[in-house]
């Protein structure tokens, strides 16, 4: 138990749309182990999203368990939740969801401005940490408009680092971006991932799943296949061979 | 979340969209301000209201000769007067409540003198009356005790026997002839305009009492006594000072009604007050209007912003943000706009105060405690305009937040 960081057993969640119920995720148990880097894939409707807001704590489950860290969530109240959601995950969206018009070190700052144990005088300092860590100290007084979307999905995982989380999830994290810059992206991740941060992303793409360690498929709310990534890619190469095609262009 | 940190947010957000923040904030500056300057106005007519009531005589009180009983035959006010100097030496010597005393000795008589003649009243009093009425000298100098003493020939003109008797020079110094008698002009009466009932208080002249008494009236006694008490909140307990020298003065047995009546300018002050009272009351009820209008505003916008930043919120949220924090910090937000608006208001108010009173008729008059109701009102709009607005951006779930386009 102490090296699994997410477990859950028959998880359910039905949305209710008016008098109809539309089973979004049926019954799903997933054990993942700390350090892993897991892909989960599926068509949009699969139940995916479903599955990360569940283990993000930012939606609750109909029926079924979630153990997080070994906790039992459901048993949580919705302060209980915020403090989840601000000590032990860090969010990665698709849009990056920065706050516009505040610099990166406010973006980055933010969930520390949150966080109620042991009060931080400093948290400027553990900001600029983050933002080093994913190369763009360089950056912190820029807006978010004046970024690149690279740059900013870098910023928004400086964000979900800032709070020294062990899960990082993230929901389609290149989705709006160019393969390069996924791959950098990716990039940052194995390297999070190497240093011990277990690693929950979503994606569309077969390719981008190769980065990570193991592979979640799910079809109509339920998970269809759980396998090991067997010729896995690492994203430092991958960059390489990038760079060797554009100078041979 | 620490406060300083919950006001820095409130203000960088506020900074962020500063137009819309400043029109936010016009609601409340301008009802503020209407506020402010509203009662100012009212407190300004009301200090004018005083002032007048004290120009009339600080603290005066007034004795009057009472009625007279004569073989169960009541007389009117007045008929029945005793009063004589010895009173007025009484009260001088024994009264410790009051600041000045003096007896009135009313005359009548033409006056020759300057350009002509004039018919006026003349009034024997003492030394003390200039600061009883708490009247003021244009030129010259009042008479003295020793003056009263040596029945000297010298008198005051009000400002009106002045302007008619010697319409182009200093009447100081010149001779008028009351009746037959002359007397020296020392000093002339700053002019006090109408008094609130309408009479002159300019058109008289004033000489030393017992000069009046002696060479003028020919009588014994004297019309009335005007005492000024030591200050106003000793006005009451120098009226029963009064009264009970007046009856040992009088001789009068326990049991036996007064001889005379006391009388304080408090009925006149009271009813004139009352009014200005009720104007502030109106002027501040109606700019009370503009501040509550104003306060919508700021829930309008406030509402505007949830809509707008539900995105914002829904970050906050995914980052670890309770429920609690958001409803916090959009509740600072509205009311760090109304008290920033409320300090414009109350600037704007000093502004306007300022220019009604040094380039209009109408005198303001900012009383430190309106201020701080002005203030109070402004945060109270605030909270109460901006608890439901904080409420229902509390209130998101995050998901729904973060996908709201």
């Amino acid at each position: 138990m102490d090296n699994v960081i997410i477990k859950t057993v028959e998880l359910s969640k039905t949305y209710k749309a008016g008098e109809i119920e539309i089973p979004a995720l049926k019954s799903a148990s997933i054990e993942i182990k700390k350090g892993e880097f897991i892909a989960i894939m599926g068509a949009s409707g699969s139940g995916k999203s479903t599955l990360m807001n569940l283990f993000g704590c930012l939606d609750t489950p109909t029926s079924g368990e979630y153990f997080l860290d070994g906790q039992n969530t459901s048993k949580l109240t919705k302060n209980e939740y915020a403090a989840v959601r601000n000590q032990k995950i860090g969010f990665v969206f698709q849009g990056f969801n920065l706050l516009p018009r505040t610099t990166a070190l406010e973006n980055v700052e933010l969930p520390l401005m949150y966080k109620r144990t042991n009060h931080l005088k400093d948290y400027s300092t553990k900001a600029k940490l983050a933002l080093d860590k994913v190369g763009l100290s360089d950056r912190m007084h820029h807006v978010p408009s004046q970024l690149s979307g690279g740059q900013q999905q870098r910023v928004a995982i400086a964000r979900a680092l800032a709070s020294e989380p062990s899960l990082i999830l993230a929901d389609e994290p290149t989705g709006n971006l160019d393969s390069k810059t996924s791959v950098e992206v990716f990039h940052l991740f194995q390297k999070l991932n190497d240093e011990g941060i277990t690693i929950v992303m979503v994606t569309h793409e077969r390719d981008f799943a190769m980065f990570a360690k193991r592979i979640i498929e799910m079809r109509d709310g339920k998970i269809i296949k759980d396998v090991a990534v067997k010729e896995r890619l690492y994203a430092a190469e991958e960059l390489k061979k990038i760079e060797a095609e554009t100078n041979a262009e | 979340m620490q406060p300083k940190i919950i006001f820095k947010v409130a203000v960088n957000s506020i900074m962020k969209s500063r137009m819309r923040s400043l029109l936010t904030a016009l609601g409340i500056i301008i009802g503020v301000a209407a506020v402010v300057v509203m009662v100012a106005i009212g407190d300004g007519a009301q200090l004018q209201v005083e002032n007048q009531i004290a120009s009339l005589g600080t603290n005066l009180i007034i004795i009057t000769p009472g009625t007279s009983t004569t073989g169960g035959i009541r007389g009117g006010a007045g008929t029945f007067n005793r009063f004589t100097m010895d009173d007025v030496e009484k009260i001088k010597s024994e009264a410790v409540l009051i600041s000045g005393v003096s007896p009135i000795v009313q005359s009548g008589g033409q006056i020759i003198g300057g350009v002509g003649n004039w018919f006026t009243q003349i009034q024997g009093v003492s030394p003390d009356y200039l600061e009883i009425r708490s009247w003021n000298l244009k030129s010259g100098e009042f008479f003295t005790e020793r003056d009263v003493m040596s029945r000297a020939k010298v008198c005051i003109l009000g400002s009106e026997v002045a302007d008619n008797l010697f319409p182009d020079e200093d009447p100081v110094g010149q001779q008028v002839r009351i009746r037959t008698i002359p007397f020296k002009i020392i000093g002339v009466l700053k002019s006090k305009g109408q008094t609130a009932v309408g009479t002159s208080s300019d058109d008289l002249i004033l000489a030393p009492s017992k000069t009046v008494l002696d060479r003028l009236s020919g009588r014994r006694f004297i019309s009335s006594i005007q005492v000024s008490a030591a200050s106003s909140d000793k006005n009451e307990a120098a009226q029963a000072e009064l009264k009970s020298i007046m009856r040992e003065s009088h001789k009068l047995e326990q049991g036996e009604s007064d001889d005379f009546t006391i009388r304080d300018q408090s009925d006149l002050a009271e009813t004139a007050t009352e009014t200005s009272r009720i104007l502030t009351i109106l002027l501040a009820s109606v700019a009370g209007v503009s501040l509550i209008v104003g306060g919508i505003g700021i829930m309008n916008i406030m509402l505007v912003s949830v809509t707008e930043r539900t995105r914002e919120i829904g970050i906050r949220l995914s980052v670890g943000a309770r429920a609690s924090d958001i409803l916090i910090q959009f509740l600072t937000e509205a009311i760090v706009l109304s008290l920033s608006g409320g300090t414009i208001g109350v600037a704007l108010s000093f502004l306007i105060t300022y220019i009604l009173n040094n380039y209009s008729d109408q005198s303001a008059y900012i009383k430190p405690e309106i201020i701080v109701i002005a203030f109070g009102f402004a945060g109270a709009i605030g909270i109460f305009f901006g608890f439901y607005p904080a409420k229902k951006a509390a209130a998101l779930n995050p998901i729904d937040a973060l996908r709201y386009e």
